[in-house]
């Protein structure tokens, strides 16, 4: 059973035996993928064609590398704004309502709580089209009131980035917040006394402690917005952000430069998560 | 004092605007909206309750529903009977240092997109994948045989993509279940199965409840998986979502769509939540 009790040895090893296959059907996918970016093969698949860098580097006529190919060398930069904007805008976010929720009293915060977590368990999908008819609603009720076309409220850039901060800012909040819960508040009596005003005692002291969270949050939100499909699929406008363009080269069929970009990604969160993970932030959620 | 008090309110608005025009403008108007689009009929903006009434009439709509429900139940339900050795082996089985890169170990693939986890189970499985050509080559296969776009396939990518947040909630709580207690029981006779069914099962129940509701929610509404994985066939509730909304342009029925699965994974939740004597907010805090 467990350490500190003898078991046999059949019952040791079947259970070894499961975990280590386990483990394989965990990374099998990611190992495969990783491999065949460096195929020389015009086909994410086998035989072994020999070893190549042509899936990252290739200038083609036949092969065009990652770094050689426009359309998903857009993409990857719309990914990266679009993610840097909905960590800048989740963090203010995620930031104001853990301070609101640990530290002020007010009426109906239960109510209002409630409805901060609430995103969590909606799905996605369902967040990406209310978004978009009531931005699309607001549209119309404009166009038709005053003629004016507001270009912001169709889909593109900046639906994108509100859709997708409507529930990362809820994962800040819950980062933050399990921080904000732990700090000793007398810190900020003693700020006081000492003559410091409230802005001060919010930057020097209270954000100064809750630094770590929100740097992993901004982290955590950065890398979500980045991934994430389900929402932006019906936000996005002709700027396809990089998960909705290598699902079309996906579904359709495509060459191993498909496996390079994962190549890449794969090693990225890899790196990202070992430094966020042996920092301590095991919060996943 | 008075000028105190002012100061606190600014701060207390400082931090209260923003919340709450994110909650309503990007929540809760939202969802306000999108439950009249789907008592309106398009372009018209009349009451209807002809968009309901076409998911009733429609044998493919409600079919698609049931089966994305009940599948969603069994992909959680297998997610919970897999993690559960998983977690055991790696919070009572192994060594300190080794529990650690274990838990790195099932955490990474986790962090990367679902999206790649699926192309790669793609190019495992598909007819000209690795997998055929391990079989075909070594001899047991004599063709290579199609292992995507079937039920089964899907169902453990679903399994797959969604594991790790039942893994980590049910290791929490498996951590926390004193190890004397087993001995004792040990000590006292009883056999393995009756210390699962008896002492570790009820230990981890409150984890195996929210590890559960988060798989069924991500489950029920994922699209990635069930489009590339189970292909044409996979009948996937978020798909005929995206069809009417994108393909057909036919809002107002999305809406009605949209509704109906928030229904039921709320439905869902609320009966677990129920069940187990829990609410949100606790299940959200682990």
């Amino acid at each position: 059973m467990i350490r500190s009790l003898p078991s046999s040895k059949r019952y040791r090893y079947g259970f070894t035996l499961f975990i280590i296959l386990y483990f394989i059907f965990l990374f099998a996918p990611l190992v495969v993928t990783m491999i065949l970016a460096f195929n020389d093969s015009m086909y994410p698949a086998l035989p072994w064609q020999g070893f190549t860098l042509d899936w990252f580097f290739g200038k083609g006529p036949t092969k065009y590398g990652i770094f050689h190919d426009q359309t998903n060398l857009r993409s990857l930069f719309t990914s990266f704004k679009v993610a840097f904007s909905v960590m800048i805008v989740s963090t203010f976010l995620g930031t104001c309502a853990a301070f609101l929720f640990e530290q002020e009293n007010f009426r109906f915060k239960g109510a209002l709580y409630f409805l901060m977590i609430a995103p969590l368990v909606i799905p996605g999908v369902i967040l990406g089209i209310s978004i978009l008819m009531f931005s699309n609603t607001i549209g119309l009720f404009i166009e038709d009131h005053l003629n004016i076309y507001v270009k912001f409220l169709g889909p593109g850039f900046p639906l994108v980035v509100l859709g997708q901060s409507s529930f990362i800012s809820t994962i800040v909040a819950l980062v933050v917040s399990a921080r904000l819960k732990k700090f000793d508040r007398t810190l900020e009596e003693a700020a006081y006394n000492l003559g410091a005003n409230k802005a001060e005692v919010l930057w020097f002291i209270t954000l100064k402690y809750l630094r770590p969270s929100i740097i992993g949050g901004a982290a955590m939100a950065f890398l979500m917005s980045f991934e994430n499909f389900n929402t932006t699929i019906f936000l996005v406008g002709s700027q396809a952000t990089l998960p909705i363009n290598m699902y079309m080269q996906v579904r359709d069929g495509s060459t191993p430069v498909i496996n390079a970009i994962s190549f890449l990604l794969i090693l990225g969160t890899s790196i990202f998560a070992v430094i966020n993970l042996s920092k301590g932030n095991k919060k996943i959620l | 004092m008075m000028k105190n008090r002012q100061h606190i309110k600014w701060g207390f608005l400082f931090f209260f605007l923003p919340v709450v025009l994110w909650l309503f403008l990007l929540i809760v108007l939202p969802h306000l909206e999108l439950l009249r689009l789907s008592f309106t009929k398009a372009n018209t903006g009349k009451l209807t309750l002809d968009n309901y009434l076409a998911f009733f009439r429609e044998p493919i709509y409600w079919l698609t529903f049931v089966r994305t429900a009940g599948y969603s139940i069994l992909v959680t339900f297998l997610v919970m009977v897999i993690s559960l050795p998983v977690s055991f082996y790696i919070s009572k089985m192994v060594r300190g240092r080794m529990t650690g890169a274990l838990m790195i170990l099932i955490l990474v693939p986790f962090w990367v997109s679902e999206l790649i986890r699926v192309y790669g189970w793609m190019i495992l499985l598909r007819e000209s994948g690795i997998l055929n050509h391990f079989l075909v080559t070594l001899g047991f296969f004599k063709e290579p045989v199609e292992m995507l776009y079937n039920d089964i396939t899907m169902i453990m990518g679903l399994v797959y993509t969604s594991m790790l947040f039942m893994v980590v909630p049910v290791i929490g709580v498996m951590d926390d279940l004193d190890n004397s207690i087993i001995e004792a029981a040990y000590d006292l006779g009883a056999s393995k199965i009756a210390i699962w069914r008896t002492i570790i099962i009820p230990h981890c129940a409150s984890g195996l409840v929210n590890g559960g509701i988060i798989v069924f929610m991500l489950v029920l509404g994922s699209y990635l998986t069930p489009n590339l994985m189970g292909g044409k066939n996979s009948l996937w509730f978020t798909e005929q979502i995206y069809n009417q909304i994108i393909l057909y342009f036919n809002w107002n029925q999305g809406a009605a769509f949209g509704f109906l699965l928030l229904a039921l994974s709320s439905l869902i939740i609320w009966v677990l939540l129920k069940l187990t004597k829990q609410n949100l907010k606790e299940v959200v805090k682990k």
